[in-house]
């Protein structure tokens, strides 16, 4: 039996982004808050060994216990589904902080399109360019609604970018808190090409802080040192925006925020139209507690948000035969393949050096900046070279056709150790009416609850957007000179097993129609008024952007509706 | 030592660090970490040299997994997948096998953060592993997959062929074509071979490879310096003294 605690204002389960924003508006509100946390406590002080390349980017050091709890994975429903035992495709975060530790800090707002994508779509083109089966829809805010809490994330965060405004993305109120990040020789290039080519380019908005900076909250952190232990590691000097030297040391300030880790959220207890609390396992001692609350918030990472909400029955499920129901619905990735990599015979480059955000990108083909009439894929992505510290174990890039081992390779792959630019793609990826979350029937976690199960594949839409990207990315580094080139834009069936993007989205969509949607604009869940779930489970697709960003703009405005419920209940819309 | 920038904490003084780079809020301290082990480094190098020309003993080279004939096989099949030639040393003088054989008796070799619970089923490649066997189980079953079809093509151990035997062999289990093993494929094998192999050689040396930071060297690789702030806009290459996760020890 679970022991029963005594009744808090607001409980949330996740401590990463989305669950320290939303604790740090509470708690300066002067409402208390207690904040489950199922992995460990962080600070500064555990990174002291972090510029450790085996540790943290092939051993995961900061990732979930996979032991623990995984999902599982099939392409269609016809096919088994498996657990994911090891990891491959995407990372998940875990402890204080999520994925807000271990992330690079790119950080974008998804275009206007985005918000209003089917509207737009319909608009533009007709109804008919909409393939049978993509199940778009709009967002039900639109970009201009959301600009001042990308503003307020990015003030708090301390975003660092161009001055001027670019002319492929949704118009700003402010310029960014700091200026853009350093350019390397090789983002130079890439530039230089990219005007060449008639295109926008504009450094990536970055979260690595590019000077000391004190934001509106009072916290003060120091500049990046451009280390290159960025992605997948934490930052031992704070540089990097996190939850864990952001917001949460704000929210514990105030005196109201009560972090509890090793606290694994397993269910929400309700009665079918309100929640009175969850019920979590102390994961060192396995007992099991009880913690009403008046506001329950899920703001775990996009997966654990659907597994809880199906666990708890709460919210009616996805039915990908019937196409009703919510929960589980618009699963969304990332679609990556599409590149273009160049090597040098003659020149060499610092690339050991870099940041997590450090980069150029343009968005010239991304969203609908550009004409799809006669394209047979919508949406786009960005093209971009990035700078994130070619760590050796992971980069040992050959030209095609060179042997993968042995002395051939080795001689070929210290030749351009330091020679090699890649050109990448990060495209978007649409919903399909068969692409979605639910409970495995099979496998469980280590508290006896079932695994999420995610049925998802690539489809025509992704590859030709692949084909698409990889050319535009090629004709960009052809302009950089490269000794020798070569850009792949094949994508295959979606494959578990290389890493790709932790961009995972959807499941718990946002909208105004409660028939397609679970959350309304304020992340409020339609079925019961006092739960709210945030984060980029509320995506109805996934965008050719990092996810952080707008998750950021999303948990402010969210942070601003649970305050508004506090005082007068209801529905906020 | 580095010029001075009043932004950038990189020669100051511990103190001086930990102010630019932590901060106090309301008695927090945020950041700042590292500071201790930027005093000193000066010192630091030049007793490491003191070091290496008294020839200390390394207690790491010991075996916790392999047996002596498994280690062996280890050494002469890491040689081939990463030989000696003109850049530098091969993996066999890296250290990689010590390497290996260390990462298989860590809790990597046993799985332990990875889903080991039943049931079992073959799915489709693009599903990712679904054996029941540990990863330190697959690499023996590997390493005796190579004495066997050596004794069988050769009439002679693995670790007792020439190069272009290694080679030839060592092609085989990668294709995966002409010899089975039980439980795993060659091609699984040579797979998780070649890669502990690339870890070996250029991991942090604390994990017994990469042996005197010789596998960075190669390839003109810093290691882990605390941050390149000053030079990373710099347009000429910039070879710099490798540091190691020991030089941050001891401050």
């Amino acid at each position: 039996m679970a022991t029963k605690l005594p009744k808090v204002p607001v409980v949330i389960a996740g401590m990463g982004w989305s669950g320290g924003i939303i604790a740090a508006e509470l708690t300066k509100a002067g409402i208390k808050v207690v904040g489950l946390e199922r992995g460990k406590g962080r600070s500064t002080a555990d990174y002291y060994m972090a510029h450790d390349e085996l540790r943290y980017a092939q051993r995961n050091e900061m990732m979930q216990d996979l032991s623990k709890e995984t999902i599982t994975f099939r392409h269609n429903t016809k096919e088994r589904s498996l657990p994911m035992r090891t990891y491959g495709s995407f990372l998940l975060g875990d402890g204080l902080g999520g994925s807000g530790s271990h992330w690079n800090g790119q950080t974008y707002r998804f275009l206007p399109y985005d918000f209003e994508i089917k509207s737009k779509t319909i608009e533009r083109y007709g109804a008919k360019k909409i393939p049978e089966g993509m199940t778009l829809q709009d967002w039900g805010i639109t970009y201009d609604e959301l600009e001042p809490y990308f503003d307020k994330f990015e003030k708090m965060a301390g975003i660092a970018g161009d001055q001027e405004q670019n002319p492929m993305v949704g118009k700003r109120s402010n310029p960014f808190p700091l200026p853009p990040m350093k350019k390397t020789p090789i983002m130079k290039m890439f530039e230089e090409a990219a005007k060449k080519l008639g295109y926008h380019p504009y450094t990536i908005p970055s979260a690595n802080l590019t000077d000391i900076y004190k934001n509106p909250d009072g916290i003060e952190r120091a500049a990046c040192q451009y280390c290159a232990f960025c992605e997948r590691f934490g930052c031992e000097y704070g540089a990097k925006a996190d939850p864990v030297v952001t917001v949460i040391p704000v929210a514990q300030n105030t005196g109201n925020l009560e972090v509890r880790t090793y606290s694994n959220v397993t269910r929400i207890i309700h009665d079918g139209k309100k929640a009175s609390g969850v019920v979590y396992v102390n994961t060192l001692t396995g007992e099991e507690f009880e913690q009403p609350a008046d506001v329950v918030i899920l703001a775990s990472y996009v997966f654990n948000n659907v597994r809880i909400l199906l666990n708890s029955k709460l919210g009616k499920p996805y039915d990908p035969v019937a196409g009703t129901g919510v929960i589980g619905r618009n699963y969304a990735y990332q679609v990556q393949a599409g590149k273009a990599i160049g090597f040098y015979d003659d020149k060499e480059f610092n690339t050991f050096m870099g940041a997590g955000a450090l980069g150029t990108i343009f968005d010239d083909f991304n969203g609908d900046n550009f004409d799809h009439s006669d394209l047979n894929f919508l949406h786009g992505g960005g093209i971009r070279v990035a700078q994130t510290g070619a760590r050796p174990i992971a980069s040992n890039s050959v030209p095609k056709g060179t042997k993968s081992w042995g002395k051939e390779f080795k001689s070929t792959s210290i030749k351009y150790a330091n020679s090699v630019i890649t050109v990448s793609t990060q495209g978007a990826n649409l919903p399909y009416k068969h692409h979605f979350l639910d409970l495995d029937p099979v496998y469980k976690d280590a508290y006896g609850m079932p695994l999420l199960r995610i049925t998802y594949d690539f489809e025509d839409q992704d590859r030709e957007l692949t084909k698409f990207l990889a050319e535009k990315a090629g004709e960009v580094l052809k302009e950089m000179g490269p000794s020798k080139m070569q850009v792949s834009g094949e994508l295959g069936p979606y494959d578990i097993t290389p890493y790709q993007s932790t961009h995972n989205t959807g499941g718990v969509v946002m909208g105004t129609d409660p028939s397609i949607s679970a959350v309304n604009r304020y992340s409020q869940m339609w079925d019961a008024e006092n739960v709210f779930v945030v984060g980029a489970s509320s995506f109805t697709h996934n965008s050719g952007y990092n996810p952080t960003g707008t998750v950021g703009a999303l948990s402010y405005l969210a942070a601003e509706g649970i305050l508004k419920y506090l005082q007068k209940g209801g529905s906020l819309v | 030592m580095p010029e001075k920038d009043s932004k950038q904490p990189v020669d100051n003084s511990r103190r001086n660090f930990l102010k630019n780079s932590g901060f106090a809020l309301g008695g927090l301290i945020v950041g700042g970490v590292i500071g201790g082990s930027l005093t000193g480094q000066k010192e630091a190098t030049t007793k490491e040299a003191e070091k290496v020309v008294e020839k200390p003993v390394d207690y790491n080279k010991a075996l916790m997994f392999f047996n002596q004939e498994q280690f062996q096989t280890t050494e002469a099949a890491v040689e081939c997948i990463f030989p000696q030639d003109e850049h530098g040393p091969g993996a066999k003088e890296l250290g990689v096998a010590y390497y290996i054989d260390h990462q298989l008796a860590s809790p990597w070799g046993i799985n332990a953060k990875d889903y080991m619970q039943g049931p079992f089923y073959k799915g489709s490649a693009t599903q990712g592993m679904q054996s029941p066997l540990r990863r330190a189980e697959i690499f023996t079953i590997g390493l005796q997959g190579l004495n066997t079809y050596s004794q069988q093509k050769y009439n002679k151990k693995f670790a007792e062929l020439s190069e272009a035997e290694h080679e030839e062999v060592l092609t085989v289990f990668e294709e995966g074509k002409e010899f089975q093993l039980t439980g795993t494929t060659t091609k699984e094998f040579f797979k998780m071979l070649r890669s502990l192999t690339l870890e070996g050689v250029y991991a942090d040396p604390m994990y017994g490879g990469n042996k005197d930071m010789q596998g960075w060297k190669m390839r003109k690789y810093p290691g882990n310096q605390m941050g390149y702030a000053k030079d990373i806009e710099k347009e000429e290459f910039m070879t710099i003294e490798p540091k190691s996760l020991h030089d941050h020890m001891g401050h």
